[in-house]
């Protein structure tokens, strides 16, 4: 009993990780349809903020929830007004470039600071379930995790700047022509987007190791969670998390670590054929 | 003149074409006959377009069938409907616009026929089109109504034996219709012709036979003189839909 | 882009130019010089392979080197194995295009478009590399080789004479099979892209509708187009792994596919020169700075990949003829007056 409870604690686990991983570029994507393959390295940043701001004696909680987001949300738009505002409509050219800031930041944040893994311990300890020891930062990361999709969903459906940021998307000359100012709309979603990165990069700190290349593992995962959850936001990248991360996580414990990444791109793979426009694309098709 | 035996070189039975809840095709009959030009006209949103995707394989019908030559064709890829003899030119032109225009029709010849005589067929194609003159430049650079042209000459290179074109008039200078005209009864000497169109001088130019569509489905179908009288398909045109009774 | 047919004075310039470094290189430099531009050679091989699926057949590819470390570690399991290389390298080359092809029929028949394709292609490699980098046990092998893991395959044979296994060829021999292999696919692709079978991909690189509409199989033409590609990358990874006599992990990295791309666009994709020229330009720099130590050398790399992007798309070769060809006509617009510069004009 205690086996199963735990077990299905580290599959919840596994999708609120890829929840995390993936939300903020699944804004991006799924509303503006750029591909930020600096992903990765957003992520990073936060992990980076998060390390500094500590030595500094900043508290972790304010430095992972606070700081974090605001420090990245910033960059996010330094980056789209210099970069990104002008590949608007060139799906692979956005993908291109950005694999270019990519390598920069890695090469850069190495110059800067080195190396070598810093560590973040993880906040709170331990917790028994029977007779085995669980982390409580899981919860944390999945309350984190839920409370984001509840937070962007909302936001998206209720508020005013929801409408107007959904409505820019869908069809951005007849938002013009509404008074909506289109260039703010894309500005602020790139650093809303950035900002939720930033947070997830500083919550996974503690469970990663902070090092230049750590976005690259991630890179990987979040891209392939947001292209295979198809335009949706919040419906994409939920189905599709829930889907790659049980399967993931299933075969991990069967077979081991190795094996259970390798399946979550196997899987990727297979969905992809079945369904070419993401999950969304064929199911779900006009949620949020 | 309308159920006659004689061959139907391309017929749809109860062709249907649903989006979501919209129904843009509805049970569509309709029979071509060998040689036959056909023209087909409606309002805008009549379903025109998303029937003639269906002949094209562009699209997949929702329920009924489509056969050509005898052969059933439903939901074939668009390739394998082209290579039974079927020529196709679509409403926003599918040019090759990085290559010359010569090019561009000789991969249409090229098709069916060795280097040799493919290059014949081209500069005869282009010649019988009076693009002969663009042959060298970039597809890409012409003006509208020559790209349309260009689109045209690829279409009769390919040597088919049921032209379907989709607003082949459009964006063209009143001489390149003429042309244009000329060119599509040259043709359905040779070849059945479904031609969908809005441009009124240039349908009056080349139809005979027409079929109106209105709200998906067939509404009217008699020669061009009985059709431009008629005054529920004018009603149509303006709005006011004629009361079924 | 390349002109289609093969009476382009460019095609026998660039003959030239390679047989005679083939030839005349090893004579006149020393042979430490000729090791060092025996990479340059290997990875222009690599180059092309993306820049003709790419540039003559409108596939982006972002996982390119997929295929390079397959043909890579086919050529060191074989010839460790076998004791020989010959058959080897033509394994490399052959079990590459054999997965390209089922890959690309995974793909294409699939009806993946640009992005998603890209991300299957990126998703390969990715596979391939993280199941590698965990075969670093002594059950990991094949045969006699073991598969290494993350340390890779050591001592991996050096090319030999066909048909005597002991008859080694020294760097500069190597070179020369080098440059010579270079050469042939340059050639065999300029006579493939001039073909029929290379107009049709061109025109599915312009407009996959109208060349559908026209009644080629579009995705047919595509997988074959792609399996090439993927024969010709895996056998620059055997060339690699000859050369190096080592190979690891990271020929399947993202960095060796972000490589490939970087190389194409910056010698300008829609040329086959282009991704040559790039490929050395651009490696020269990378090692320059890397003994600098200066600038990180990952950070140029992107550097470099985004300026590519925002302001030369097409670029440098391209751009370079575009420069050229404007240049020449204002010239004799300039030099000859009125009714004969018209004339001349006209003809573009």
């Amino acid at each position: 009993m205690d086996y199963a409870l735990v077990v299905a604690l580290e599959m919840v686990r596994a999708i609120a990780w890829l929840v995390l991983l993936s939300a903020g570029l699944a804004i991006i994507f799924g509303m503006m349809r750029i591909i930020n393959f600096a992903h990765g390295e957003f992520l990073m940043l936060g992990g980076y903020t998060v390390v500094i701001s500590t030595g500094h004696g900043v508290n972790e909680w304010v430095a992972m929830l606070v700081l974090a987001p605001i420090v990245v949300g910033i960059f996010g738009v330094l980056v789209e007004r210099l970069v990104i505002q002008r590949l608007y409509g060139r799906i692979l050219d956005s993908l291109l470039a950005t694999w270019g800031l990519s390598m920069l930041m890695i090469g850069g944040v190495t110059m800067i600071f080195g190396n070598s893994v810093t560590g973040v311990a993880t906040p709170l300890g331990g917790m028994a379930i029977g007779a085995y020891q669980v982390p409580r930062y899981n919860f944390v990361l999945i309350i984190a995790a839920a409370l984001l999709l509840v937070a962007i969903w909302a936001v998206l459906k209720f508020t005013k700047a929801g409408l107007i940021a959904r409505a820019t998307m869908q069809n951005p000359d007849m938002a013009e022509t509404l008074g909506i100012r289109t260039r703010w709309v894309y500005m602020l979603t790139f650093g809303i987007g950035s900002a939720i990165t930033g947070l997830a990069g500083a919550l996974l700190a503690p469970l990663t190791g902070v090092v230049p290349t750590m976005g690259v593992n991630f890179i990987a995962q979040s891209f392939i969670t947001v292209i295979t959850g198809g335009a949706a936001v919040i419906t994409g990248t939920l189905s599709a998390a829930t889907l790659l991360g049980t399967i993931s996580q299933g075969t991990t414990f069967l077979s081991g670590p190795v094996y259970g990444d390798a399946a979550l791109l196997v899987a990727a793979l297979v969905l992809l054929r079945l369904l070419p426009q993401g999950i969304t694309g064929r199911i779900f098709k006009r949620s949020i | 003149m309308t159920d006659a035996p004689l061959y139907s070189i391309l017929e749809t039975r109860g062709l249907t074409m649903r989006f979501g809840g919209v129904t843009a095709v509805d049970n569509v009959d309709f029979r071509l006959r060998d040689g036959e030009l056909r023209c087909l006209l409606g309002p805008n949103g009549a379903g025109k377009s998303t029937f003639f995707k269906c002949l094209t394989g562009q699209l997949t019908p929702s329920s009924g069938t489509v056969i050509f030559d005898e052969q059933e064709i439903t939901g074939w890829h668009t390739h394998q409907i082209v290579n039974l003899g079927v020529g196709i030119k679509t409403q926003v032109p599918n040019v090759f616009d990085g290559i010359s225009a010569y090019e561009n029709v000789r991969l249409s010849a090229r098709r069916k026929h060795i280097p040799s005589v493919a290059k014949d067929l081209t500069h005869h194609t282009m010649e019988r089109c009076g693009i002969t003159h663009l042959a060298r430049r970039d597809v890409g650079l012409l003006s509208h109504g020559q790209r349309q042209l260009v689109e045209l000459a690829m279409v009769l290179a390919g040597e088919p034996r049921l032209i379907l074109l989709d607003e082949p008039a459009a964006g063209m200078t009143g001489e390149e219709r003429d042309r244009l005209a000329g060119l599509v009864l040259e043709a359905a000497r040779s070849a059945a012709v479904v031609v969908v169109e809005h441009d009124m001088a240039f349908i009056r130019q080349i139809a005979k036979f027409v079929t109106v569509f209105n709200r998906g489905a067939i509404f009217r179908e008699a020669m061009i003189a009985d059709i431009m009288q008629d005054r529920e398909v004018q009603e149509i045109y303006l709005g006011k839909q004629a009361n079924v009774a | 882009m390349e002109k289609p047919v093969t009476r382009d004075p460019g095609f026998y310039i660039m003959l030239a130019i390679g047989l005679a470094v083939m030839f005349i290189a090893p004579v006149w430099l020393d042979l430490f010089t000729i090791m060092q531009i025996t990479q340059y050679v290997v990875l222009a091989v690599f180059a092309l392979s993306l820049g003709y699926i790419w540039g003559f057949g409108g596939i982006l590819s972002f996982g390119q080197a997929a295929f390079f470390g397959l043909g890579a570690y086919t050529f060191a399991v074989a010839s460790i194995n076998i004791g020989e290389t010959t058959i080897p390298l033509i394994l490399a080359f052959v079990i590459p295009t054999i997965f390209g092809a089922a890959l690309g029929y995974f793909m294409f028949y699939g009806r993946l478009s640009d992005v998603y394709l890209g991300v299957v292609t990126l998703v390969v490699a990715l596979i391939f590399w993280k199941l590698i980098n965990h075969t670093a046990g002594p059950e990991y092998s094949i045969g006699e080789a073991r598969l290494g893991g993350f340390n890779g395959i050591p001592s991996i044979p050096t090319l030999n004479i066909p048909g005597e296994p002991d008859a080694w060829l020294d760097p500069a021999q190597m070179f020369q099979v080098f440059m010579g292999i270079l050469i042939v696919i340059y050639v065999a692709l300029r006579l493939l892209i001039a073909s029929d079978f290379g107009r049709v991909s061109i025109g599915i690189r312009e407009n996959e509708t109208r060349a559908a509409l026209l009644g080629y199989d579009v995705r047919r033409q595509k997988v074959i187009v792609f399996a090439i590609g993927a024969g010709i990358a895996g056998l620059a990874g055997a060339m690699w792994a000859t050369y190096q006599a080592f190979i690891d992990p990271n020929a399947f990295s993202m960095e060796m596919s972000a490589k490939a791309l970087v190389w194409v666009m910056a010698g300008g994709v829609g040329t086959l020169v282009g991704p040559i020229i790039g490929c050395i330009v651009l490696q020269w720099l990378t090692l320059k700075l890397g003994t600098m130590a200066l600038l990180n050398s990952i950070a140029v790399l992107g550097g470099i990949m985004m300026l590519l992007v925002l302001i030369l798309p097409k670029g440098i070769v391209p751009t370079l003829k575009m420069l050229a060809i404007n240049g020449w006509t204002l010239w004799r617009q300039g030099k000859i007056g009125g009714a004969v510069a018209k004339k001349a004009v006209k003809h573009d």
